[in-house]
């Protein structure tokens, strides 16, 4: 019994003590949070993740970031011009290292070829293709000093296409074309993006403390060179957990100044009083259909039997049941935009599906008649408890309506893509967020030669219309471009869009200025200050 | 003695090569492989990363590769977490695991062996009744649901009270710690409140008590001289598996407390499929439950005279 | 000890009066039948196992059936309600001078409210009985707004606020509605439902429904089969192999027994919950399967060393006995004396350990489907509905409450009922030694 007590006292002595910290101080301008997972890595040519993009649009900065309207707007770069070859930025000269270095040209040059060669294996790296013999360096066909950007002097960065790319300077504010040094890179090696002590910035904040699995403390940059627009003092993460639940039980607790909310949180926060608010992500979800040889969805028949019975409006209102959700009718999610302030949808409205079981039935006859019996169809699903629901759902309403069977295969995130690619499938759930902000993000998906086309759907003319969107600078050519694809996507059903999802959460009434962005790292918290 | 130590540790490491035997095959017996994410990955990427990670090599050249830098101590780095070695992962992670492990234990061992000396001492009695049905529903609740309902409980006094009594989840201060330590112990303490209950009660009616109490030596003293000692023999026994039970068993706690340590990082690890991580994670943990049974084995021998140990025979 | 060869010389018959002089214990059962815990807890794990297998043919519901006009509902009674249109609604055909619901269903609920005109848009709230305006439904710059979201049978409070160029809003005008139960007619048509009048009829649920929209006590009912499943095939395999690997070990003896029960100890040695994940994970679930199969696997793999090692024990304990010796004297073969002796010693012993690995497998179960490394949907098992009850634990706490309670009970009876069969087998050896 006595070793009991003293072995209590040992781990009492041992076991680090802090404050617990509250949501926010308005004195110390102090916010704290919560994050769903640790980043895998913040380095910016490996970071796929969302957590890392968070985390990187707080410490980094690219040649342009997204204002808050989503137009673009200056930061590393003060001015930049598009042409048809090739792109010029021109970086300003007051933007400083946190260890006081200036940003030149010359670390965008290093960071893109990194993330392009193959010995760094970046996943991101088809997002630099546009850049002239990019692919080839990636391949490891030319050395990197052939990719097409080169350094004029300190600030001024030459880049050249291998055809037209009219949103290149939307790509630029993506994180894998942020800066990288050379210097710090080679002296930390693999260490370098996984340690506080060994990072540099220039971005708003530093990361000044990262426990692993445990914590992650930023704070202001004051060597930032917009520091000045900063108010926050930090930002500290002392919170990873993927439970929801927990999130919110947080914030309930005042732990925490922003919590995410599912639809079982959502009431309670509701029923407490709390007022609650919506983000479009802009994320599009979906069912993929599999086009390869041997797989029954191949047929044109069955495919439309499966569109006219899954209602995407009885999913997203009985299933879901999250407000601001949609229904999704298209390619392209309602709110993308094809330009400044035109929104693709208003133009070219979804294509029009009509729901309807007898009409169904017919569809499903003339499958069969062609296909001899339909084997039992295996329906690739994710493994989260919304995913597993919605799956449920499908296969529901398919045995209900037509009396398909469906095997739900329930696959953990890695698992599910790596049978997608490899094509063992016949229906997959499949959900896309956009990478920059042009309609050409989802449109490429399908075109026959991308690898993400993993149902492998190949058509000539909706090849023909990728290739005119990507290349043309007329944007009257594009629009029209891309109703071209959402027609041919809903005629030959190769995909079912099912919604578009949005982002609940719940925020601490005294911190201002958030910013909720679909592209450059969400949310925002740049601008953001406690009230007092 | 000192060959019979070598021979159980001898007997630990073939333990500990099997365990990463199995945990190699297992793992390579897994469809898909870590190089899958949602966005495009060109065949070409897929070879970079296979090289990188040694994939390419046939199988055998791989378990070899693996026991070799096992040896030295080097799990490899982790493939999600492309800039961490898995054993900064396990320096990192195993500490909170163990710490919560640890207090687990405490309060399991000193609720449970108090629980079960009052239970017998008190035997069919009411506070025996009350500890014996606790302790029925301690092992019949899953113990996910009773951390759901811990957790809901602790926002519903916070709730109440107005003020923050118990953080409801996270890390870094005590506070942190009782819930999610209580939460986890739990099960152990019902398991051994039964076992010292029954251990005490063969113990009260042994020939030595009734001669303590014979020769008129006080309650408190018969307790703590003859009762308590030698009821708690069996309980040490049972150390070993304990100590298993709580350190792997403390996944559950920690994803739902947002605990930052081993298991849930194991099951994520697992999610992900980093191989890496998975068998390093396995193999250290099989390593260390390995050396505490080996522990509890020679503790066992050293407080019980009456055991000696001859080469091993058991 | 030196032989003489007169010490193999056949005995003399001796009478056989000494052997029967020990009164025979009673049978297990019977002293089962005195435990009034052990009664009633084998009550229980009996009605349990009938609900289980005959359960679904009492209450014939399909657990995969989804009323989704009823999600996450309270227990309801059988009832016929209207079906009513689902199009897309594009508004009311003339003004209205204030807020008013056109239509109050649970399939829509139709508002439409004069326009304002300092107003840029609106913002439209429900609030179904908290504080303050509630829930937000939508921004928008029409005046009608049709609202389907997951409605229930209970009171909404629909809020209108208008917000002006300058961002400031107004005061909210607000309408209180409660919507009559409906289905559309996309979803009475999904149901296969035959409409009589505009109505249909639907099926009670004395359990309430889940967030599916699935009847509860038809899922607790499939569920049982899933969680009794498991719960008794693992174990009974495992304890099988276990057994016949135990007692193979303690006939052959020598360096095979040595061999095999090395390999048992390395199997134990395995730390249970991690390798259980991980076998799950490597035996893999093609599409289709519903996962009992490497969960049952995976179980059988890690738990056998356990049963081998009790009747390994018992074995060599008996095969140095005296009876056994006598009997083997006296000619016995190996199946008489398995049959004799070893089974009516050993078996009780597996049953107590039946009894407690019982309970163990359905924690493991409902453990693993906790964490999304159990059975796969739409297979109910226990598990997975404690895992989608805790999601709404907050909000309907009934659709957690049911099946931990399931699993609870269960447990706690199969516990007991160990305990007592322990307890009689303690009686039953100390009265045999008397």
């Amino acid at each position: 019994m006595r070793k009991c007590i003293v072995a209590t006292v040992v781990i009492c002595l041992l076991f680090p003590t802090f404050v617990l910290a509250g949501a926010v101080n308005a004195q110390e301008q102090r916010i704290t949070l919560s994050l769903a997972t640790e980043p895998p890595s913040l380095d910016t040519a490996l970071a796929t993740d969302q957590i890392s993009s968070f985390l990187l649009a707080h410490l980094m900065e690219g040649l342009v970031q997204y204002g808050p309207a989503g137009e673009l707007v200056p930061a590393m770069a003060e001015r930049w011009e598009v042409r048809e070859g090739g792109a010029t930025f021109w970086l300003r000269k007051n933007a400083v290292w946190s260890d006081g270095k200036p940003v030149t040209a010359e670390h965008f040059v290093y960071a893109w070829r990194r993330a392009l060669d193959p010995a760094t294996a970046s996943q991101y790296a088809f997002i630099l293709f546009p850049i002239k013999n990019a692919e080839a360096v990636n391949r490891g066909e030319l050395p990197v000093e052939k990719l097409g950007v080169e350094a004029l002097g300190n600030y001024r960065l030459e880049v050249r296409f291998d055809k037209p790319c009219p949103y290149f300077a939307k790509l630029t504010a993506f994180m894998t074309f942020f800066p990288a040094r050379q210097d710090v890179v080679e002296r930390w090696g693999r260490a370098h993006a996984a340690d506080a002590d060994k990072m540099i910035f220039n971005g708003p904040f530093i990361l000044t403390r990262w426990i692993h699995g445990a914590r992650l403390t930023l704070t202001r940059n004051p060597r930032y060179w917009n520091a000045d627009a900063i108010r926050l003092q930090e930002i500290d993460l002392p919170y990873i957990t993927t439970d929801p639940g927990t999130h919110y039980n947080l914030y309930k607790d005042n732990r925490i100044a922003l919590a995410p909310l599912d639809a079982s949180t959502l009431s309670d926060a509701l029923s407490k009083g709390y007022e609650t608010h919506l983000f479009d992500f802009g994320t599009l979800y979906f069912l993929e259909m599999n086009f390869r040889e041997d797989r029954p969805t191949r047929n044109l028949a069955l495919r439309k039997a499966i569109q006219s019975v899954l209602n995407p409006s009885l999913l997203v209102y009985k299933v879901l049941g999250l407000p601001g959700v949609k229904p999704a009718y298209s390619l392209f999610p309602s709110s993308m935009r094809a330009g400044e302030g035109v929104v693709f949808s208003e133009h070219y409205p979804p294509p029009v599906v009509n729901y309807d079981i007898a009409q169904a039935q017919r569809y499903l006859a003339q499958a069969k008649r062609e296909l001899g019996d339909i084997p039992p169809l295996t329906l690739l699903v994710g493994d989260s408890p919304r995913a597993v629901n919605e799956a449920e759902f499908y296969q529901y309403v398919l045995k209900q309506s037509l009396g398909l069977e469906t095997r739900l295969d329930q696959q953990t995130f890695k698992q599910r893509i790596s049978k997608m690619r490899r094509g063992e499938f016949d229906i997959a759930a499949a959900g896309w967020g956009p990478d920059f902000d042009d309609p050409i993000t989802f449109g490429d998906l399908f075109a026959s030669w991308n690898e993400n086309n993993r149902g492998r759907f190949a058509d000539d003319d909706y090849d023909a219309a990728v290739r005119q969107a990507q290349r043309s600078l007329d944007p009257a050519v594009r629009l029209k471009a891309f109703d071209r694809m959402q027609q041919i996507i809903s005629e030959q059903v190769v995909i079912i869009p099912t919604y578009e999802n949005v982002g609940l959460y719940v925020q601490h009434p005294q911190l201002m200025g958030v910013r909720r962005s679909i592209f450059g790292g969400d949310p925002n918290y740049r601008y953001a200050w406690v009230k007092p | 003695m000192l060959r019979y130590i070598i021979k159980r540790l001898a007997y630990g490491l073939l333990t500990i090569w099997f365990i990463a035997t199995a945990t190699f095959f297992a793992m390579h017996a897994v469809p898909g492989d870590p190089f899958n994410s949602a966005k495009a990955a060109t065949p070409q990427l897929r070879e970079n990363l296979r090289a990188r990670y040694g994939l390419d090599k046939p199988v055998g050249e791989q378990y070899l590769l693996y026991l070799g830098n096992m040896l030295q101590g080097d799990f490899g780095i982790s493939f999600t977490q492309e800039n961490r070695r898995v054993n900064d992962i396990i320096r990192e992670h195993f500490p909170v695991s163990a710490i919560l492990g640890v207090v687990a234990l405490l309060i399991a061992s000193v609720g449970g062996i108090a629980g079960g000396a009052v239970a017998a001492y008190w035997h069919n009695r009411l506070p025996d009744r009350l500890l014996m049905m606790a302790v029925v529903l301690a092992i019949s609740i899953p113990s996910f649901v009773i951390a759901a309902l811990a957790q809901l409980l602790i926002v519903q006094a916070n709730d109440l009270s107005g003020r923050s009594l118990l953080p409801v989840a996270g890390w870094g201060s005590l506070s942190h710690l009782w819930v999610p330590a209580l939460v986890l112990g739990l099960g152990t303490m019902a398991y051994l409140a039964r076992l010292m209950r029954s251990s005490m009660l063969d113990v009260m009616n042994t020939d030595y008590v009734l001669t303590a109490r014979a020769k008129g030596l006080g309650t408190w003293q018969i307790f703590w001289r003859h009762q308590l000692r030698n009821a708690l023999l069996p309980v040490v026994t049972e150390l070993g598996p304990t100590i298993a039970a709580i350190t792997t068993g403390g996944f559950v706690v920690e994803l739902i407390f947002a605990i930052p340590g081993l298991g849930r990082y194991f099951v994520q690890a697992v999610q992900q499929l980093d191989y890496t991580v998975i068998m390093g994670t396995t193999v250290f943990y099989g390593a260390f439950l390995v050396l505490i049974v080996v522990l509890v084995d020679l503790l066992y021998g050293v407080i019980d005279p009456r055991i000696r140990l001859h080469g091993g025979q058991r | 000890m030196a032989y003489l060869p007169a010490d193999f010389d056949r005995l003399p018959p001796q009478a056989p009066e000494a052997a029967e002089t020990l009164a025979p214990s009673p049978p297990l059962w019977q002293l089962l039948l005195q435990d009034m815990r052990a009664c009633l807890a084998a009550g229980v794990v009996l009605l349990v196992l009938v609900m289980a297998f005959i359960g679904p043919w009492l209450w014939p519901q399909d657990p995969a059936t989804q009323w989704l006009s009823q999600v996450s509902s309270g227990p309801s009674a059988a009832r016929r309600v209207d079906v009513v249109s689902d199009e897309f609604w594009h508004g009311p055909r003339q003004n209205v001078s204030a807020l008013t619901a056109l239509q109050a269903t649970t399939t829509q609920v139709k508002l439409a409210w004069p326009d304002r005109a300092d107003a840029m848009s609106y913002r439209v709230y429900r609030n179904a009985g908290g504080v303050g305006l509630g829930m937000p439904l939508i921004e928008t710059v029409k005046t009608h707004y049709a609202d389907r979201l997951q409605l229930s049978e209970q009171r909404y409070r629909y809020s209108v606020v208008a917000v002006r160029a300058d961002g400031s809003t107004s005061d909210p005008e607000w309408i209180e509605v409660k919507p009559e139960l409906t289905l559309g007619t996309f979803e009475a048509q999904l149901l296969g439902l035959d409409v009589m009048d505009g109505k249909v009829s639907l099926p009670s649920h004395p359990l309430g429904t889940d967030a599916l929209g699935r009847d509860m006590l038809s899922r607790i009912l499939h569920g049982a089969q899933t969680s009794m499943l498991v719960g008794l095939s693992a174990p009974l395999l495992f304890i099988t192999l276990g057994a016949f690997y135990g007692a193979l070990a303690g006939l052959l003896g020598g360096w095979v027994d040595n061999v095999l029960m090395r390999i048992a100890d390395f199997v134990v040695a395995l730390p249970f919950l991690l390798f259980m994940i991980l076998f799950r994970v490597a035996l893999g679930i093609e599409s289709g399967e519903s996962g009992l199969f490497p969960m049952v696997m995976a179980m059988v793999l890690l738990s056998w060393p356990s049963a081998a090692r009790l009747v390994r024990g018992q074995v060599l304990q008996l095969r140095e006995s005296a009876f056994v010796m006598s009997a083997r004297l006296a000619g016995a073969g190996n199946f008489y004396l398995i049959r004799r002796h070893l089974l009516p010693n050993v078996l009780p012993l597996l049953l107590v350990s039946l009894s407690f690995a019982i309970p163990q497998a359905i924690f493991t179960e409902a453990l693993l489907s906790f964490i999304g490394m159990g059975v796969v949907p739409p297979t109910p098992s226990w598990g997975t509905l404690c895992n989608e009850g805790i999601r709404s634990m907050l909000t309907h706490p009934h659709e957690l409450i049911i099946p931990a309670l399931a699993i609870s009970i269960t447990v706690l009876s199969f516990n007991v009922l160990g305990d007592a069969l322990r307890d009689a087998m303690d009686v039953k050896v100390r009265r045999s030694l008397r």
